[in-house]
């Protein structure tokens, strides 16, 4: 388990080379973090590049729509436990941002990648996994990554090939439970999270789904949820030994406790005991930026991160439990997805009553959404200047991908 | 007065509800709400029979399997044809323009069966056009421009019986020329955003359709600016 990584053909050495250094001068001519310029150069040179990266690495694949960057933060955490971890950060979940991260570290024997969905076929297949985490699949972005069953598909084909790897999947996902089902290695995380909306047909046969509380079954195949072996609890878990473990994690919402028990039984597939990998995980207060807190004129503002329908439903859930002023950032950047119809997916009239104010670069879209939820709202698009606007205490400001990239940045400028 | 409820069908919201068209049921509840009409939304799940007594049908997009999948519901329970014959007022989106029609051929070149409510066909594009629409509403029938969010691989053909809802100035439409259709009560668009959030002159004309009086202008000051903006964007 503990080999080092074999030692890289000269062509990939090469590349790799040149990539670090153009990684470097990306970030010295200030044009970005680096996080994914030196991967793409070093996979132009070196196609194979990544494949030739993770050979003799224990590696482990983190997927799905939403959680996939503090997944994988907690469980290069856990997985630490066993030694040095490679792993990609600050959300650089293509390949070339793979090959930036393991190029940096060529001697640790462990890598967690975080990956974005469409590409987990091509990363699964060149980096021979012992690990994969299939998070969950919802609505996102449709005009850049596609339907949900389209990813759903795709991801089923891949896991299916994959030879000597665990599948940790979350059981209370249809889409995932179909795209892990036929897996030789299957292991059933209980996540209690779920966004129903997309998986009202049965994603293999198209008959309906039916649910019975947690349990769920399709009334035309054999697909159901199964039994299974990692739960996630009120603020615990349960391992497949039946011990509660409780997870006291920093940062907040259910979504995070699922993320938590995912990691963990990633970890444990990978070797490290479920009580160490909950005590690592536990640090994991600030993922690229989201969740801190940032003080301005007697301000103190949490940024929080939410890109799509089931991210945003879950977030107005977490800033619910305090009825703090809220800004909500939007922009509609190609990263972002350009179409903005997601937002009427998002329950916003449970922001009723509050002091809300829309910003970002499309906040009268957002606006327009709010009028007829019926919120109360004014518009100012500069995020900072609209938290300068609201009464003096506790912001909640809530921005979607390039809106919470660029105001992090802000923030991070000015302190 | 509860007889005077007037009731919005949301089809299949679970099957046909991908891109946020729930909205359009929304826009039009709060916009007789706001008038003192009232309103309620009747979501109609799959798997459950759709009643033909509803004022308003509102049907959106979905994926292949879904939009096959709805056909065949539709069928089984058809509610929304009896309701036609009725004089009900439906609007169909996307998927809409196309299980609405006489036929939809996909990429796969095999051709199903539509509901045949508008004399139409549609088949698979060479490319997915995506990206924002303008368009000029056709002989006058609300205050355009119509504008709205473009996602789809179909192009549709209208028949003699079926007149477009607009003309093309940005964008793809049923063709590059054409967009949506117009038959009866019956208005079908490709248009997202969602469509009626987007534009509240459509929204209004539904509702008088189905109400039979004269709506005064609602002011809202965030919906003429989003207009604005997106027409400045996509020009």
């Amino acid at each position: 388990m503990n080999d080092s990584p074999a030692r890289l053909p000269l062509r990939t050495a090469a590349a790799v080379k040149l990539g670090n250094l153009s990684s470097t001068l990306s970030q010295k001519m200030g044009l970005g973090a680096g996080g994914m310029i030196g991967g793409r150069v070093a996979l132009k040179l070196d196609p194979q590049a990544l494949g030739r990266l993770t050979q003799g690495r224990n590696v482990a694949v983190v997927t799905g729509t939403n959680g996939k960057t503090t997944s994988t933060m907690m469980l290069a955490r856990a997985v630490g436990a066993l030694g040095e971890v490679a792993t990609n950060h600050s959300g650089a979940n293509m390949p070339d941002g793979h090959v930036t991260a393991l190029s940096k570290q060529p001697d640790a024997p462990y890598a967690v990648l975080e990956c974005d969905e469409a590409y987990f076929p091509a990363v699964a297949g060149a980096s021979n996994p012992s690990v994969a985490v299939i998070l969950n699949l919802s609505r996102d972005q449709l005009d850049r990554v596609g339907e949900v069953r389209t990813i759903e598909r795709s991801l089923r084909d891949a896991v299916n090939k994959l030879q000597n790897c665990t599948i940790v999947a979350n059981c209370d996902d249809v889409m995932v439970t179909s795209a892990a089902w036929n897996a030789a290695k299957v292991v059933w995380v209980a996540t209690g999270t779920g966004w129903h909306h997309d998986s009202a047909s049965c994603p293999r046969c198209g008959n309906p789904i039916r649910w019975q509380g947690e349990h769920w079954h399709c009334t035309g195949c054999d697909l159901a949820r199964p039994h299974p072996s990692w739960i996630t609890a009120d603020e615990a878990m349960i391992t497949p030994e039946h011990r509660k473990l409780e997870l006291r994690l920093t940062l907040p919402g259910k979504f995070n406790q699922a993320n938590a028990v995912m990691a963990a039984a990633a970890a444990h597939a990978m070797g490290v005991p479920a009580d160490e990998a909950v005590r690592r995980l536990r640090g994991v207060s600030n993922v690229s930026g989201r969740y801190r807190t940032i003080q301005r004129n007697g301000r103190s503002a949490r940024l929080l991160l939410s890109k799509n329908p089931a991210g945003w439903s879950e977030t107005l859930t977490v800033v619910k439990e305090a009825n703090h002023p809220a800004v909500l950032v939007i922009n509609a950047q190609e990263a972002d997805g350009r179409d903005l119809s997601w937002l009427w997916d998002v329950p916003f009239e449970r922001l009723q009553g509050r002091t809300v104010i829309a910003a970002g670069e499309r906040a009268t879209d957002l606006a327009v959404r709010l009028t007829y939820a019926e919120v109360q709202h004014t518009i100012v698009p500069d995020p900072l200047k609209a938290i300068d606007q609201m009464p003096q205490g506790a912001v909640e400001v809530i921005a979607n991908y390039t809106a919470f990239r660029d105001l992090n940045a802000r923030a991070a400028a000015d302190e | 007065m509860s007889e005077s409820t007037i009731q919005i069908a949301l089809v299949l919201p679970d099957l046909l509800g991908t891109y946020g068209d729930f909205g359009n049921a929304v826009v039009l509840e709060k916009r007789m709400k706001w008038r003192g009409i009232k309103a309620e939304i009747v979501p109609i799940n799959y798997g459950q029979p759709v009643p033909d007594s509803c004022d308003i049908y509102v049907v959106g997009g979905g994926e292949d399997t879904a939009q096959t999948l709805a056909v065949k519901h539709l069928r089984e329970h058809p509610g929304l044809q009896r309701a036609v014959t009725k004089n009900a007022v439906v609007l169909g989106v996307c998927a809409g323009i196309q299980i609405f029609g006489e036929s939809f051929t996909r990429a796969d070149n095999v051709t199903h069966p539509g509901m045949g409510l508008i004399d139409s066909s549609s088949h698979a594009g060479g490319s997915r056009a995506i990206g924002e629409v303008v368009a000029e509403p056709a002989d006058g029938l609300f205050a355009g421009p119509l504008i709205g969010f473009e996602n789809h691989q179909g192009r549709t053909t209208l028949g003699p019986a079926a007149r477009p809802l607009a003309h093309v100035k940005v964008g793809t439409g049923n063709d590059g020329s054409v967009e949506g259709a117009v038959q009866g009560r019956i208005v079908c668009t490709y248009l997202h955003g969602p469509v009626l959030p987007r534009n509240p002159a459509l929204a209004d004309m539904l509702i008088e359709w189905a109400t039979g009086t004269k709506l005064a202008p609602i002011d809202l000051p965030a919906v003429a600016a989003m207009r604005a903006e997106r027409v400045r964007a996509a020009s």
